[in-house]
């Protein structure tokens, strides 16, 4: 266990000696790449990128989270269950629709910028959420309901002192799921105007410079792996007491 | 102090509990037995509410069970499940201190009340209290499910097939300490069983259930003495009855005061089962007896052991 913590700490802190290092790595992409005129991206300062990146991640992946548990928790209450395939079906083509046919849908209604994105991302993020709410709720034993029960707890009680709590970790493996893969696909929303650590790739593309592109595409990857990492060291966490000998 | 009144239960077409009247007085011990699909869970479970009865009536102290509110009827109802059930994130005072934190007692008075209880049932506080479920052997599960039911005091204790999982020599440890429970506390007590060893041994009424129905009711000795049907018969075991009826009877009743026997003695309160074991054991046919100080009191003989 101290091996992940040590992990999700380094790879934090290499993240961001990355983001600050990276205007001081021009002559390492110069070596490299010797043909372009401008081998380091710097229509916009990389802390500011990442920033907007974290901004679109942390908001979709709260609104994922709040739809995906809740939506969860709903259709495995007796008044909810009657939708349960409903929502499933919903949220599963959320996310087999490509989050770029959203975000071309989406930006007639709302316009260029953040709001098409989030909606695109937050769409995409909600089914692992969902699924291992289900499955963890469902994992929750007979026994133990029925003892909550026979305890004298309420509906409410039992959600929250019993099914939430032994659910965790099923739940927290989803949301780290869904928030690794929104750390991906956010670079896509710099399609339509906003500020993410895609637009180096998207530029990059667009004017054959890869080095652009590895800037942006290096910052996204050791971004995602922090990430796992921590969201990690968290769900391990959440099961401290089922590790205890 | 339990009133079952014309309870009926029904899941579509089939009655799992038909048209049962059961009365359990104060402090009474009632074994439910039955085989599978008897009905006896349902039963039990109606009375705290688990199952609400399709038509019937269901009264404790007097008071209609079916118009309080669930909950509360249930924290006054202490209830124990085969597989314990206890939450598994919750250590073993957070799962002892189930039903009193339910009610708001205060945090001391809940510890207090731990620690006692583990000690009731021979668990070491000191090393018990901060334990997760899955630290913890069946037995030692078992024992802290029944912790916890009895932790806010309740006015009835139900236990549904508590001891089913458990290894046999764990079985009959616990059986000994819920009997030495019961007497020190007298708390009203349903227990579910399909095993009428276990019946004869903890109860102080025996309800025997068929298909929804009540087929007899009686102290262990009625059971076993003149079993109403086939499935008493069946239950209590064809061949063993002789020896069951022995098993409920001390040996002071066929005592013969003042008469000498050699060998080792019996208590006065063993029981004749255990008289006879010992007789055919040392191949004699009377043995000494002696009271709880160990004061000799007479003989019993192989021949009193038939019958008065």
């Amino acid at each position: 266990m101290t091996g992940a913590r040590g992990g999700s700490i380094w790879a934090a802190l290499g993240f961001v000696a990355l983001v600050l290092l990276m205007p001081h790595l021009k002559p390492v992409f110069a070596a490299l790449f010797p043909k372009l005129d401008r081998p380091l991206f710097e229509q916009t300062s990389f802390p500011r990128l990442v920033l907007g990146h974290l901004m679109l991640v942390g908001a979709s992946s709260l609104a994922a989270m709040v739809i995906g548990v809740g939506a969860g928790v709903f259709v495995t209450r007796p008044a909810g269950a009657e939708f349960r395939a409903t929502v499933e079906t919903l949220v599963a083509m959320g996310q087999t629709i490509p989050p770029v046919a959203v975000l071309a849908l989406a930006v007639p209604m709302t316009g260029f910028g953040a709001v098409p994105a989030l909606i695109a991302l937050t769409a995409y993020g909600v089914l692992p959420i969902l699924q291992n709410t289900i499955a963890g709720l469902a994992a929750v034993s007979e026994p133990v309901r029925e003892a909550a029960r026979g305890m004298g707890m309420g509906p409410a009680a039992i959600l929250s002192r019993v099914e939430l709590p032994l659910a965790l970790p099923v739940i927290l493996a989803g949301i780290r799921t869904s928030v690794v893969i929104n750390v991906g696909t956010a670079t896509i929303a710099s399609t339509v105007g906003a500020e993410t650590l895609g637009l180096p790739i998207i530029v990059g593309l667009n004017g054959s410079n890869t080095a652009y592109v590895i800037q942006g595409a290096l910052l996204v990857a050791v971004l995602g792996i922090a990430l796992d990492l921590g969201l990690g060291r968290l769900a391990a966490l959440s099961v401290r007491w089922r590790t205890l000998a | 102090m339990i009133e079952l009144d014309h309870v009926t239960q029904r899941y579509g077409e089939t009655a799992v509990v038909d048209d049962l009247s059961l009365t359990v007085a104060e402090g009474e011990f009632l074994a439910l037995i039955g085989p599978s699909g008897s009905g006896k869970s349902t039963t039990l479970r109606m009375v705290n509410r688990l199952v609400t009865p399709t038509s019937g009536s269901i009264r404790i102290r007097g008071q209609d069970a079916l118009s309080v509110k669930p909950e509360e009827l249930r924290r006054r109802i202490g209830y124990v499940i085969q597989s314990g059930g206890l939450f598994p994130h919750w250590t073993v005072e957070r799962n002892i201190g189930t039903v009193p934190e339910l009610l708001g007692w205060p945090k001391p008075e809940i510890r207090a009340r731990v620690g006692e209880l583990l000690g009731v049932l021979s668990l070491d506080p000191g090393s018990f209290r901060d334990k997760y479920p899955h630290q913890l052997s069946g037995g030692e599960q078992q024992r802290v499910g029944v912790a916890r039911a009895l932790a806010a005091r309740p006015e009835i204790l139900l236990m549904d097939e508590p001891f089913g999982a458990l290894d046999p020599v764990t079985r009959v440890a616990l059986q000994g300490e819920l009997k030495r429970l019961h007497r020190e506390t007298g708390t009203t007590t349903i227990f579910v069983t399909h095993d009428m060893g276990e019946a004869l041994a903890l109860a102080t009424r025996i309800a025997v259930l068929d298909r929804g129905r009540l087929v007899q009711v009686g102290s262990p000795l009625e059971i076993v003495a003149e079993p109403a049907a086939d499935l008493v018969r069946d239950m209590i075991g064809r061949d063993e009855r002789g020896l069951q009826l022995l098993a409920l009877e001390t040996v002071a009743t066929r005592l013969r005061a003042g008469d000498a026997a050699s060998g080792e003695p019996v208590s006065s309160a063993a029981s004749l089962r255990l008289a006879l074991s010992r007789m055919v054991a040392t191949r004699t046919d009377r043995l000494p007896v002696i009271d709880e100080a160990g004061r000799p009191l007479g003989a019993i003989h192989l021949a009193d052991l038939i019958g008065r």
